[in-house]
């Protein structure tokens, strides 16, 4: 099932050409790794799905992009709802200055639906979801900051889950986190693709490998490669892709 | 020779910083030495709480409570109406603007705290007092209401500009996690940004208490100059700085009522004294 599928994608930053033509099928619950090296237009694609890309006052865009049924650029869509719909972690661990509990209540708190227990009852199941509960269950109203960065950082993910997404988006959710805590994220994303379809851009080779489902090989704006993780890491088709891969640029 | 340089350019600098604390501390120890030995003659009870203010009279009174509240009232209205323009016009220009726009809002706000306080009185005196008593078919446009609006207006920029940069300060990445869960904009400044800044905000605030109680040539010019407890905010009030500046003319050089009015002066030097040392380590904190 194709869960996110992007037509004639095109994105502008003023006279800059960010994003070229790009046409993507997505899986659904899998997990899809975006690799390539630095400025060639990854996050920025992750941030089409999300609409994070709005707030830039020069950005252009034209194609379209389908998540699930719905094109995500029609002038009536919810922007609330599709967030909530499509969660994003990002970089560097960002919670806020806040409970445990509030930082993953928040997207509920915002959406004004919920009540008391079933916001309590969904704070529990997205913190366990996030591999975080039992670190926490005894301190849900201590300050977020004092976590770890690796804690952290699931925090930020249980405060995705929260909102009940479709689709996760990572944005390099490991480059700041150190090797153990690294690794738990990975296990964790892994787990959670029963849930979740998964986009995660990544600098690092190995972790797409080890991952990932799908991977799609980004140069210069352009989606040069896509495929089969396995098969585009052993036998891949572009010379650029086989370049990088090896480690000749990025 | 480099070193002979080196050690004048120190010593000279050292003798500025110094001379800078001197000059200070003996400001502060005159205004005590001055002010004290009124308590000889007047109890500090009496002088804090005392509501009559007859320095002159045969009989004279020293009780500051009616100038304490004049300068309270007047206070506490200007930052009744500074702090949500203030807090809305931050939040505008740090948050809602567009850069260009952003561009000019910011310098003009700044610079509505370079006009002189005078001609803010100036201003209160002939245009706003007379358009005040006609608005409420008051005797006189010169009290407490129209004092402390000229006084918001006047600590209007600091607040603003305090709370746009406490605004400023929030990471950027605390926005991106708020609109990310589905926050509209205005969600992620009442939930996250204004929270985030919470110590920057008060610390604003205070900042602003602190340069409002201590105006003198607003309140003088616009006030209205009455040493009475108002029984409502459109009557005339003589905050504690404008009785000092308009009585020490009169006064004799250290007999009672001068001694009074720099007793005035520890107790204003006191509370801006409290309010800058709760701001900065407001500041501090964060």
């Amino acid at each position: 099932m194709v869960k996110i599928k992007t037509s004639n994608l095109n994105l502008h930053f003023g006279q800059n050409h960010v994003l070229k033509n790009v046409n993507l099928e997505i899986e659904e619950k899998k997990i899809t790794a975006i690799i390539g090296p630095s400025g060639c237009g990854k996050s920025t694609l992750l941030r089409t799905f999300n609409r994070m890309n709005d707030f830039k006052d020069d950005m252009k865009i034209s194609g379209s992009i389908m998540v699930g049924d719905q094109d995500i650029y029609l002038d009536k869509i919810d922007l609330s709802h599709l967030r909530a719909k499509v969660g994003m972690v990002f970089q560097k661990p960002n919670p806020f200055p806040k409970s445990i509990y509030k930082n993953v209540s928040y997207g509920l708190d915002i959406q004004g639906k919920f009540s008391k227990s079933e916001i309590q009852a969904k704070v529990e199941e997205s913190l366990c979801a996030a591999w975080l509960w039992e670190e926490v269950k005894d301190r849900l109203h201590s300050p977020a900051m004092s976590l770890s960065g690796g804690q952290q950082q699931r925090l930020c993910i249980a405060r995705a889950l929260a909102n009940s997404p479709e689709v996760l988006l990572l944005d390099e959710p490991t480059s700041a986190l150190d090797p153990q805590s690294t690794a738990r994220i990975e296990e964790l994303c892994v787990a959670l693709k029963q849930r979740v379809s998964i986009l995660i851009v990544t600098h690092n080779i190995a972790q797409a490998g080890r991952i990932s489902d799908y991977t799609a090989f980004m140069y210069l704006g352009e989606v040069v490669e896509y495929a089969d993780t396995s098969q585009m890491f052993t036998v891949p088709k572009d010379k650029r892709t086989e370049a990088y891969l090896n480690g000749v640029f990025g | 020779m480099k070193k002979l340089y080196d050690s004048l350019f120190y010593l000279i600098t050292l003798i500025c910083a110094v001379g800078t604390m001197i000059m200070l501390a003996g400001i502060i120890i005159s205004i005590f030495n001055e002010g004290l030995p009124l308590f000889r003659h007047v109890k500090i009870w009496d002088f804090l709480f005392g509501t009559f203010w007859y320095p002159t009279h045969a009989e004279a009174e020293f009780g500051i409570s009616t100038l304490i509240v004049g300068s309270l009232v007047v206070t506490l209205g200007a930052l009744v109406i500074a702090i949500p323009l203030g807090l809305g016009s931050a939040i505008f220009i740090s948050e809602i603007a567009p850069a260009w726009l952003r561009e000019i809002c910011k310098p003009l706000i700044e610079l509505l705290a370079g006009i002189p306080s005078v001609v803010y009185g100036l201003f209160g005196m002939a245009l706003l007092a007379p358009m005040i008593r006609q608005l409420f078919h008051l005797d006189s446009g010169l009290n407490a209401f129209t004092a402390a609006i000229i006084l918001g207006l006047m600590v209007l920029p600091i607040i603003s500009s305090m709370c746009e940069d406490a605004l400023q300060s929030v990471p950027k990445a605390l926005r991106e996690a708020s609109l990310a869960l589905g926050a509209t904009r205005w969600e992620t400044i009442t939930r996250v940004l204004i929270p985030a800044s919470r110590t920057g905000v008060i610390g604003g605030v205070l900042m602003g208490f602190g340069r409002a109680i201590g105006e003198t040539m607003v309140v003088l010019m616009v006030a209205g100059g009455s040493a009475q407890m108002p029984k409502s905010i459109f009557q005339s009030v003589r905050p504690m700085t404008a009785a000092i500046s308009a009585e020490m003319g009169e006064t004799v050089f250290r007999d009672i009522h001068y001694q009074s009015l720099f007793a005035i002066a520890i107790v204003l030097f006191i509370i801006t004294f409290g309010f800058s040392l709760l701001s900065e380590t407001m500041g501090r904190k964060r």
